[in-house]
Order: structure tokens, then sequence, then C-alpha cells
């Protein structure tokens, strides 16, 4: 049965070389992922990142152009219905059938998954206990509100018990209860050994919930790695500096050349989003009085100097030279949302 | 992985796959019943619509001179089975037109992300709607051709219709769905579904017989799949009904009641063929 080997008894989800066009705008740069069985997965990066684009393709909703996808020991690309079988999906976009109730939607999808009949009573009872839905989940959808619709959605994708369950920026646009009910749902989920992969470009969210996480940026994955390696592995401390309030190009590019020099000064960037910051990674207790002194010798002002444990802002930062949040807002305006729906459209 | 599997497990897969098709599909069928009760502006206007039709046009011809049809019937109960026919026609054209909003709205990924034993699925359940539609329709297209006196096709009659109805609207729900995914949007299919209706029923004798038409026109219409579905359904309105009897003098022969259903059928089964591995393809 598992033609993939041991690993497919590790890992849950396995992409290799995965590449994807659409049209003249390439998603996907042979983005390569293994996620372990059982794990709590988290997938960051910024907007057009590639994560929706990969999660369509584990979902097989999406053909790549080229590369492999094996989910649970299963080639989704040639079985892609035995995969369909072991998923839930819950998409970035909810989609629900606004003249239905909450419950006609759960009994389609128990429907449509083959579970049945009293199962599916006793799934769907279930579900609407476990996500708190009793008051509602007999109006019509089109009432509902953003968070009761995602957890109609997540309820739905957790009817048939799948092993994997795969979420495309699941707390976007959600109350503070609703959200609360998702992340306590997802620990137990995790608790029972389900593996759950979910996108965000909340930093805040993968740092505390994942147990493993990949940083995707345009296509590629550019860190793995548990949260506290991926900040280990930037290998110290971080320090954003800034000599004026403004900078400029040339100003930023000659301090990187004085601070190069000093000893313990592992990494610089310069932060071209932040009036031309510089963001370094130091070791060692003595490199800030050091660091102080070789400006001030070059005559340097220092206007902002601080130093911190880094973050994952700062390993998004550190290999891309962009805070996320400015990534965010560098290609906010350039998606046309309604395009891609019309061209992504099935 | 079916390969070495024994024969008598594929028979209790195969029993199985059609349960779990049933089930998919009585889900989505039950779906689109549930919108059609919740929103019935559409089934009412589809119910009233051709009564219009069946009492102007009726009326338009009522002092026609006497055998202007050929058979000695009368404009009224020739009619009627053009408006029973058309009626289910462009009901069938629209069956496309949700499942265009359910790609467009991203519904569509629910059906498609979940395991369906098969996605004619969906075409089966369109079907099933669309055909229980059209029978309610040509119900009330029926009793309303009886009270004003225009006949009445008997039980044989009904069941002519009720054949017909069914090849023709899976045929037609069929070709619609093909357009439903192929097209890039809802637009495109209803300037498709727009050009194709109104033609569709000129070109074919539900409005007048072969005889009154020009000799281009009289090929169009007996090439038309309307026409094949319309003849059976009039000649039972016009007497005890004998599949064997000539209903279209068609410029290229002859063509006789079992003629006519036969073209249905291939045409249902050649087009469920054609869209069906399609929809699959295009939805891998
Ligand atoms: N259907 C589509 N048509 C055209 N471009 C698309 C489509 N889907 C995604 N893209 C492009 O591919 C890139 C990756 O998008 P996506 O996978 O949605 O990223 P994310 O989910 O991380 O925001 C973006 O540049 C986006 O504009
Ligand atoms: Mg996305």
């Amino acid at each position: 049965m598992d033609v993939f080997g041991v690993e497919s008894l590790i890992q849950m989800i396995e992409l290799r070389g995965l590449e994807k066009s659409f049209g003249s705008i390439q998603a996907l740069f042979g983005l390569d992922l293994s996620i372990p069985r059982g794990c709590l997965y988290g997938l960051l990066g910024p907007n057009g990142a590639g994560k929706t684009s990969t999660i369509r393709i584990i979902t097989t909703l999406l053909a790549p152009d080229s590369g492999s996808v094996v989910v649970n020991g299963v080639d989704a690309l040639k079985e892609p219905c035995i995969v369909r079988n072991q998923l839930g999906y819950v998409a970035q976009e909810v989609a629900i059938d606004k003249i239905l109730t909450g419950r006609e939607l759960l009994e389609l999808q128990a429907d449509l998954y083959h579970l049945s009949q009293s199962k599916k009573i006793e799934r769907i009872t279930f579900m609407i206990q476990r996500l708190d839905m009793d008051s509602w989940i007999d109006r019509r959808c089109g009432t509902y509100s953003g968070g009761m619709r995602r957890r109609l959605d997540l309820a739905a994708g957790l009817l048939h018990e799948p092993e994997l369950l795969v979420l495309d920026e699941p707390t976007v646009g959600l109350d503070l209860e609703s959200r609360k009910i998702v992340w306590e749902l997802l620990r137990e989920l995790k608790s029972k050994g389900i593996t759950i992969l979910l996108s965000s470009h909340y930093l805040e969210e993968i740092e505390i919930m994942a147990d493993r996480m990949a940083i995707l940026d345009r296509g590629r994955v550019i860190a793995e790695g548990t949260p506290d390696q991926l900040k280990d592995e930037l290998g110290g401390d971080h320090v954003t500096l800034r000599v004026r309030e403004f900078s400029d190009e040339k100003e930023s590019m000659q301090v990187r050349d004085v601070l190069d020099n000093i000893d313990g000064v592992k990494q610089i960037v310069v932060n071209r989003s932040q009036g031309f910051s510089l963001n370094l990674v130091v070791e060692g207790e003595t490199v800030l009085p050091k660091l102080r002194e070789e400006l001030t010798k070059a005559d340097f002002p220092i206007f902002a100097l601080s130093q911190s444990r880094p973050s994952l802002d700062d390993v998004y930062l550190q290999a891309t030279g962009m805070t996320l949040m400015d990534a965010e807002l560098a290609i906010a305006g350039q998606r046309d949302s309604k395009l891609e729906a019309k061209k992504g459209m099935r | 992985m079916t390969s070495q599997i024994t024969g008598q497990f594929d028979s209790v897969t195969a029993r199985s796959q059609w349960i779990e098709i049933s089930q998919e599909t009585l889900a989505l069928t039950r779906r689109l019943f549930i919108q059609l009760v919740r929103r019935p502006s559409t089934l009412i206007a589809g119910i009233l619509q051709p009564l219009i039709w069946l009492l102007l046009f009726g009326a338009l011809f009522s002092k026609a001179p006497e055998g202007l049809i050929p058979g000695g019937t009368s404009y009224g109960s020739f009619l009627g089975a053009g408006v029973i026919v058309f009626t289910a026609f462009s009901g069938a054209l629209n069956a496309g037109l949700p499942v265009m909003f359910d790609r467009e709205f991203g519904f569509l990924n629910r059906l498609l992300v979940a395991p369906l034993r098969s996605r004619s699925s969906i075409i089966f359940s369109s079907v099933i709607y669309m055909t229980s539609i059209s029978l309610i329709q040509s119900f009330a297209i029926m009793v309303t051709a009886a009270l004003i006196g225009y006949g009445w096709p008997g039980l044989s009659g009904l069941s002519i219709v009720i054949v017909t109805l069914l090849l023709l609207v899976f045929s037609v729900t069929a070709l619609s769905l093909g357009l439903a995914f192929t097209l890039p949007g809802h637009i495109e299919l209803i300037a498709v579904i727009f050009v194709a209706n109104l033609p569709l029923l000129f070109a074919s004798t539900a409005l007048a017989p072969l005889s009154f038409m020009p000799i281009w026109l009289g090929w169009l219409a007996s090439l038309n799949p309307l026409t094949f579905a319309i003849e059976p359904i009039r000649a039972a309105y016009s007497g005890p009904l004998d599949l064997n009897a000539v209903l279209i003098n068609a410029p290229y022969g002859a063509v006789n009641g079992y003629g006519c259903l036969s073209v249905l059928m291939a045409l249902s089964f050649g087009l469920f063929f054609l869209i069906s591995p399609m929809l699959n393809r295009k939805l891998a």
C-alpha cells in the first residue's frame, strides 16, 4: 500500500517542487513542505505569498503545473478522491447557501461525505453543541455574522471526522467569542492526534498555537521549523537602530559599513520601508556599548536604539528585508480579488 | 487499486457506489427543492408564463379558417404540445444558471472538495429537479388547455408527455450544465440562453406545421430536437396514440413516433456521455 516509504509514516503532507502559475503571474516557485502527523502546523506569510494556492493544491481543488503532492501516504494528484475523504477543509472565503439553514447545510455536507443516517444525526448534534451553535443553527445562513459562518464552516469541515484539517486564515474577521471557540476547538483536536494545517498572516496566532511553522514568501518557503527554532536560528538578540528619524539610503549604507566591522554583529538588514532603519542580529553583552562608541567615533547621531528577543517578525524581516506588515501593505493595492475569483473559478 | 480486488468484492463496492451516488444526488436535489420552496416566485412565473402563451396565441388564431392545420384540429389544441415542450426546453436551458452562481460564489468548491462518488450526481440532481418542475408546468398547461376546450391527451398521452419531457429535459439540462462549467461567467451563459431560445422555438413545429414552412426552414425544423419532442405529444392530443404512425414528413424522409423518441434518447445519451467525463476532467 505504502508506496512512499517510511516518510509517509511520519509526514501527513509531503509537497515537493510545487510550481503554479496563473497566466503570467507565478504563484509558487518550487515549493517544498513536509508536515508531520499530529502537529498543528502554521503557514505564515503576507498576502500574496502563496498560502491559498498551496492549500488549494493540498485539498485537490487546484492542480499544480509541476511537483508532487502526497497526503497521508496517498498521491493527491492520482487519487484525489481518497484524499478528499480524509481531509476537512475550511476555506478562506466561507461559501454558504444563504437560503439554507445552518442545519440543512450540515445535513447536505454529511450526505456528500456519505455518513450513515445515525452517524449523521450524531455528528451534527455533537458539532452544534461543541461550537455552541444551538441558538441560531435553524436560522437561514443569510442572517449569520462572519463569526457564525466561520463556525458553521468549521463544523462542516469536521463532520466526517477527518484525520487532517486544513484551514485557510480561519480567524480573519472573527469576533472575539468566535475566535476563542475556534482556538479551543483546534487545541482539543490536536490533543486527539488530528493533524492541523492553518495559514495566517497574523504572527501572534502562529507563534502561540503552532508546533511547527513555515514562512512563505513569494511562492517559496524561506524558513521552516518550530517557532523557537526559527527565532534561535537568528542566533542572538535583535537590535533596531535609527541614526535619525528619517534617514536615507546613502546614510544607512554608510552606517552599515561602520557596524559591519564590529565583533558580535552577525547580520545587518536595511529596512527600506521603515525610514531606512537598520536591523541587526547581535551576540554578546558587549556589543551595544561598542556599537554606540563606534557610531559616535564615526560622527553618526543615534535617534533610537533598542534591543529585544527576536520575534517571528524579525525572522521574516531578516529573510526578506521587510516586515510582514509592510509586505502586506505593499501587496494590498496590487491584487484584483474579483478577477482572481473569476480566473480561479472551477 | 481495484485491480486486485475479487469479483465478489467488486459487486459489493458497485452496490455501495450506487447507494452513495443516490445519497449525494438526493442531498443535492433536496437543496434545489428547498430553494424553490423558499423562493417560489420563479416557479409561479414559470407556471403563469406558458398559460399566458397558450391563451394569447390561442386567441390570436381563434378565427383562423377551419382546416388551416392539417388533420382538422383547432389551432389551440395544435399549440398545446408546442407550449408544453417549449416551456420544458427553456426551463432546462436555464438549469445551468444555479450551478454557474455556485461556481461564482464558491459554493461549488464545497462539492468539489467532497469525495463525491461521481460528479454526475450534480447533473442527476439538476435533471430530477428540472423534470419535476417541467411536469408540474406541463400539467398546469394541459389542465388549462382542457378547460378552454382544446382537449385532453388521455392516459397514453400523459405517459408520452412524461417520457418525452424526461428525455428532452435530460439532454438540455446536461447541455446547460456543460455550458455552465465551460463558459467564463453567468453573463455569457445568459447570453447563450438568450440567443438559443427563441430561434429554436421558431425553427420548430411548435407554432406552425412543417407544411407551412419554406424548404430551408422545413429542413431546420425537422432537424430541431424540439420538433421530435413536440410531434409525439401532439399526436397524443389528436387521437389514440400510435407510435408507428408517421409523425414528421421531413424533407429527408418520414419519421414515426419511435423514430422521434429514439432521436431524443440518442441525444440524451450522447450529451450525457459527452459532458459527464468533461465535468470530471474539468473539475479533477
Ligand atoms: N485565480 C488567480 N488568478 C490570478 N492570480 C492569482 C490567482 N490566485 C492567486 N493568484 C496570485 O498568486 C499569488 C499567490 O496568491 P495566494 O496563493 O492567494 O496567496 P495568499 O493566500 O498567501 O495571499 C498572488 O500573487 C496572487 O495574486
Ligand atoms: Mg489566501
